[in-house]
């Protein structure tokens, strides 16, 4: 199709331009409702103007990218540049959990939770040095496709489909939550309605274009949420005289935290309320907490080099070397928000807990704290509690109870910033928690309709056929998705550490092993995943209900830990009793190791 | 084409490799050694943060993009030597 290859060929010489003028066009809408929220807007109309006008613009590019091809519908046609890669990945990576949760997380839990930050960092190194440059050079359409491929029989890939499939299903029942969490908050709707209306936004951006259109949309959400991230950050900073940028002088705020937690004790409240709780965890003592810190980053790490949604964005560049510096981008993109979300939730908790400051609420008597504005707003919702125990009309740390989820989404006005910027981070939010869960559900989908269906159960199937097959998937995973988060068995952030667990428990090893040693064979591969996977699970399983004491303190969400070296031994041991791979499939990954040259898959596959 | 050239392969390999085991190298001072030693690191201040609790917040995170870059720079030459670049 002529007329459609030269409209995408000026699409993608365009693209800075493109996403200039969409930037500035979100940053004008922002100015817009800042000026009719002085001219008396309320702060519910705003938000909702906030979730259209952004779930419009996704809806657009999700529509302008339909494709009937193979290639752009698995692979986004090969042609991203490194830079938007970077961008889409970093969108794809950044959830809900990163969004929402990871500021609230260290506020509460301290040092040994700032293993998520180096986790979801670090990993991309191993991304970098392992295993992305190497896939990009296999041409594979999904992860399993590398995994049927290297190793070769329907087993392997079966084996490689369903870690996947228990890994990113896990993981996008989180999405799906926060969306609808988001959405139901923000429009004042039920929580179950909110998450099919969250759903439908989903399935717009990926139905139509898969991987085409949402990794578009995907460029346009990292831009919303980042503003929406660092908006609040500068802000605040700005108004507590840390500067514009607070992440190289809050070191200040950090010693004076330690004084004040000194000074005020921290103890458990004395009446527990659920879903919400009080800080007990001192936000820097690191002490003999080594291990709990590096057993969660380890997971975090190798999970992040095993989960597919991540690993297929490389897929899409032009070149080996163009994969490489979009990992060099997505991390660059992704440590934009993960070293400001320590300095969030350092200034968020400077302002409640500093006397000196007009917006501290410890220490201050109770009766003025309950009439602040938003104490009542989120009081009224079940997130925040202030409760006089010891009865002594003071406010007391102890008697301070937050929902650790409502950190990033509450800053704003408890520092008493107009609610634009709350709608603005109500937006961001929702594009986090979107962007992942479309990667997601295509990351599912895919492997479902190309591995399972095409290349295992209907190999003659053609291309329309394959298509609408992805297609119908989609929206029976995503609703199914959508029945396991409007049940609410999860909070977000367990389900996610699970997610990473499962991936590298199962994938880790046989996906790099795959690159860098050769003589990993079939055998060895089906028993590194399934002794990893299934020993992973069982422990998890048995620490989770408490069948089993933890060993050496390596709870549920550390499960990888147990998972990884079960796998390790399991591909290791078989594959030297087994026979070694052909000459064929050691010449193949002789042909990997190398950028140049044909991919091994050819198009269309 | 030198690049079909098997001891061309293996020189450009190895040297991969190598550069491959620096990276990693670095990456478990940053990503595990450090953030295990944040305790008695915190003693020392850097810019006014004690330093443990900066590696974990900050100073890793920078390492590791700066790792990401410098590895595909020298990967780049590596391939360019070779003439295996794509």
């Amino acid at each position: 199709m002529a007329t459609e290859t030269a409209g995408k060929a000026r699409f993608i010489d365009n693209l800075g331009k493109v996403y200039a003028l969409y930037t500035l066009g979100f940053l004008a809408f922002f100015a817009f409702m800042a000026v009719l929220e002085k001219m008396g807007m309320g702060a519910q109309a705003i938000g909702v103007g906030f979730l259209l006008f952004t779930i419009a613009i996704y809806a657009i590019i999700g529509w302008l990218s339909r494709t009937a091809e193979v290639d752009a519908y698995y692979v986004a046609g090969r042609e991203v540049p490194a830079l938007y890669n970077g961008m889409a990945t970093a969108a794809d990576w950044m959830s809900g959990a990163s969004f929402v949760a990871l500021a609230g997380g260290v506020y509460f839990g301290g040092y040994p939770y700032l293993g998520f930050i180096v986790g979801w960092t670090g990993g991309y190194v191993l991304v970098n040095s392992l295993l992305a440059p190497y896939l990009r050079k296999f041409g594979c359409y999904t992860v399993p496709d590398f995994i049927g491929t290297r190793y070769g029989g329907n087993i392997a890939r079966l084996c490689a489909v369903i870690v996947l499939v228990v890994a990113s299903f896990t993981y996008v029942t989180a999405q799906i939550n926060a969306t609808g969490t988001i959405a139901a908050q923000t429009l004042g709707i039920p929580f179950e309605l909110g998450v099919w209306l969250g759903l439908l936004g989903i399935f717009i951006c990926s139905m139509l274009g898969g991987m085409r259109g949402v990794t578009w949309t995907q460029v346009a959400q990292y831009i919303v949420l980042i503003i929406a991230y660092l908006v609040p950050i500068i802000w605040m900073s700005n108004k507590q005289g840390f500067g514009i940028i607070p992440h190289f002088s809050y070191g200040d705020a950090v010693q004076r935290i330690a004084e004040l937690e000194a000074q005020y004790g921290l103890k458990p409240a004395l009446e527990a309320i659920p879903g919400v709780s009080v800080l007990t965890t001192p936000a820097n003592a690191p002490a003999g907490q080594g291990w709990a810190m590096v057993s969660l980053a380890i997971c975090m790490m190798a999970g992040t080099a095993s989960l597919p949604h991540i690993l297929m964005r490389y897929f899409t560049t032009p070149s080996v070397r163009s994969a490489r510096r979009s990992v060099g981008w997505s991390l660059t993109f992704i440590f934009l928000l993960y070293f400001s979300a320590p300095a969030l939730a350092t200034l968020t908790k400077l302002q409640l807990l500093d006397p000196t400051l007009a917006t501290s609420v410890i220490g201050k008597a109770f009766e003025d704290v309950s009439n602040l504005e938003w104490v009542k707003h989120w009081s009224s919702v079940g997130m925040l509690a202030v409760a006089d125990q010891n009865g002594d009309g003071i406010v007391q740390l102890n008697e301070f109870f937050m929902r650790p989820d409502i950190v990033v989404l509450a800053t704003p006005e408890i520092a008493g910033l107009p609610y634009v910027i709350s709608g603005l981070v109500a937006a961001g939010g929702l594009a986090a928690a979107m962007s992942t869960a479309d990667g997601l559900l295509l990351a599912i989908a895919n492997a479902l309709s190309h591995d399972l269906y095409y290349k295992i159960i209907d190999p003659k199937a053609d291309t329309r056929r394959r298509l609408t097959v992805a297609r119908v998937l989609l929206l029976f995973i995503g609703a199914a998705g959508a029945l396991v988060a409007s049940l609410k068995l999860t909070g977000i952030l367990g389900a996610v550490a699970w997610a990473f667990d499962f991936a590298c428990s199962g994938l880790f090893f046989p996906l790099v092993l795959g690159v860098w040693w050769k003589r990993a064979n079939s055998a060895g591969a089906v028993a590194g995943m399934i002794g990893g996977f299934v020993v992973g699970s069982w422990y998890l399983y048995m620490v989770y209900n408490g069948l089993m004491d933890p060993w050496f303190g390596i709870d549920h969400i550390r499960f990888g830990i147990i998972g990884m070296p079960v796998s390790l031994v399991c591909m290791v041991v078989v594959s030297l009793l087994t026979p070694a791979p052909s000459k064929e499939v050691q010449d193949m990954v002789d042909e990997v190791r190398i950028p140049t040259g044909a991919t091994i898959l050819g198009t269309g596959h | 084409m030198s690049s079909n050239d098997a001891g061309s392969r293996e020189r450009h390999w190895e040297k991969t490799r190598n550069l491959n085991t620096v990276i990693m190298i670095l990456w478990v001072v940053f990503a595990i050694i450090i953030p295990f030693m944040a305790s008695s690191l915190n003693s020392i201040s850097f810019l006014g943060f004690p330093l443990g609790y900066y590696m974990c917040v900050q100073g890793s995170l920078i390492a590791f993009v700066a790792m990401i870059w410098v590895q595909n720079w020298r990967q780049d030459a590596i391939d360019d030597e070779f003439g295996v670049g794509d």
